[in-house]
């Protein structure tokens, strides 16, 4: 029989003093401010953006001093919060043909209208630790140059390559309301759109692997990066009250056109296919990952055959939220042990079957 | 809503855009400055400023269906100068002082007779953003790529 207990109230009052302790560290050692990690952890405060699915730095920057730069965590404090807030509606959709470029670069065409500009990026560093950066030191400025007449023009690849008709049109906005899984379960199958929803807010570790997973044969699909961008935009909300558009503010995007190998029919000529990445702040691999399942999903639309675990919309969609994996992952630590006792007991009970089962054979034997 | 003054037209409504997308790229001192620099009169809330949510959508492809990328936290307030007017703002973040500022401004601006002063107002603001994002686009610039091509082989 099992009494249920209670009890360990003041061990857990003690943790948690204790883990405000371990979480300001050393205290010889200087604080960090939440806008020093704002500024100088940025690429981190883009992922709990991302994958928390609230474009918000400061409060990213938050939670990852609250998590002790624990991302999952971080995100875990992100969606929490964002439950305690009303929703005023949807905004109309980002122009990202719009976007203030400050990176662009296509692996396709060479020679673009707006031109390839590398901005901030680790691409052609070479990877060895800058012992410089142990030591506090000012930065040398980074160089200027007058922009050139079209840099404030920048199409998109697929634009471009739409124009010849090389490449299949993105699905028309026919004006059917968009599903929304923080509002409504996910049904399978699920469409495009929810699809995508739930890349961009997936863990990027688990989108990355399945990415990966195409590029090694388990669903194949030919990718070549058509055009990564990287700027602001400007975001749009239509109020009730006021009836017309009114611009929110600016806020960072990071924008991946996969463009893939080709499908045609008896009635179509071949076209190069698309998968798409759309992702708050500076976060490539995380658009570059989400574009290439993307793509994988379309499968069964574009008759591939789906037999690789990227190809499978529930297997990605049902397992690629961080914080329902951790959280069903993660309880299995909370006490289990009513549970374990049922099972303890059929098990020694099992053991008490057998050995009988082995006497009784025993005892026949000798019989006989 | 009859609180406005002015039968808002096109270019009108164009107008009051840019203003509002002034007052969303300034920070909360740029509007305080702005709102000192004019005869501030005492404003009501219509409703006290409020921190939520606004699904930011995006396209398929970036020109096709949309869908939901994620939620941008807002701020909006909305306010009411003694004349009557009315004024709106909705700003991403969380800083209700400035949506407040934000929103008097907007109901300033929509007095003709005051509006050349609200812009007039703002100018520091909008000369500070223009050089912000002047400067970028020149860092920026200086990341764009030449090719260089090389003559291989026999001709």
């Amino acid at each position: 029989m099992y009494v249920a207990v209670k009890g360990g109230e003041a061990a857990i009052d003690n943790a948690h003093r204790l883990l405000a302790e371990a979480r300001r560290g050393d205290a010889a050692v200087p604080e960090l401010s939440v806008a020093q990690i704002r500024e100088q952890m940025a690429l981190l405060v883009d992922r709990v953006m991302t994958e928390g699915s609230l474009y918000d730095p400061d409060l990213a920057a938050l939670a990852l001093k609250q998590a002790r730069g624990d991302v999952v965590e971080a995100v875990f404090l992100v969606r929490a919060y964002r439950t305690t807030l009303p929703r005023f509606g949807a905004s109309t959709p980002v122009d990202t043909g719009a976007m203030a470029v400050e990176r662009r670069v296509s692996a396709t065409f060479k020679d673009l209208p707006g031109g390839q500009v590398l901005g901030p990026t680790f691409d052609y560093t070479h990877r060895l630790i800058d012992f410089a950066l142990a030591a506090e030191g000012a930065v040398e400025p980074a160089a200027e140059a007058e922009p050139r007449d079209d840099a404030g023009t920048c199409p998109r690849v697929t634009d471009l390559l739409a124009q010849d008709g090389l490449i299949e049109a993105s699905p028309p906005d026919d004006g059917a309301p968009v599903g929304d899984l923080t509002r409504e379960p996910v049904d399978y199958p699920a469409d495009r759109a929810l699809r995508l929803q739930a890349l961009a807010r997936g863990d990027e570790g688990f989108v990355l692997g399945l990415a990966y997973s195409t590029q090694r044969g388990y669903g194949r699909t030919h990718p070549f990066v058509g055009e990564i961008r990287v700027g602001e935009v400007a975001v749009e909300f239509v109020p009730e009250e006021l009836g017309f558009a009114v611009p929110l503010g600016r806020v960072r995007l990071t924008e991946c056109q996969m463009v893939n190998q080709f499908k045609g029919s008896g009635a179509a000529p071949p076209q190069f296919t698309r998968g798409y990445g759309l992702s708050f702040g500076q976060s490539e691999r995380k658009a570059m990952a989400m574009a290439l399942v993307d793509r994988a999903l379309r499968a069964e639309e574009l008759g591939e055959p789906v037999a690789s675990p990227a190809q499978d919309q529930e297997f990605v969609l049902a397992h690629c939220d961080s914080l329902q994996a951790t959280g069903f992952v993660e309880h299995l630590k909370l006490p289990h042990y009513v549970d374990f006792q049922a099972e303890l007991e059929l098990v020694r009970r099992l053991r008490a079957e057998f050995e009988q089962g082995r006497d009784r054979a025993g005892m026949q034997e000798a019989a006989e | 809503m009859a609180t406005s003054p002015i039968d808002p037209g096109r270019e009108e409504i164009a107008a009051r855009q840019a203003v509002m997308a002034l007052c969303a790229d300034a920070s909360r001192d740029d509007l305080d400055a702005a709102l000192r620099a004019l005869e501030v009169s005492v404003t009501e809330d219509l409703r006290p400023p409020e921190t939520g949510l606004v699904m930011a959508t995006g396209r398929i492809g970036g020109d096709g269906r949309p869908f939901n990328l994620g939620e941008v936290s807002v701020t909006r307030a909305a306010i009411r100068v003694p004349d009557g007017t009315t004024g709106f703002a909705y700003h991403l973040g969380r800083d209700r002082a400035k949506a407040r500022l934000a929103a008097t401004l907007d109901a300033l601006w929509q007095d003709p007779a005051r509006r050349a002063r609200v812009e007039a107002a703002l100018q520091p603001a909008a000369r500070r953003a223009d050089a912000a994002r002047q400067r970028a686009a020149r860092r920026t610039a200086a990341t764009r790529v030449d090719f260089l091509t090389l003559a291989r082989g026999e001709d």
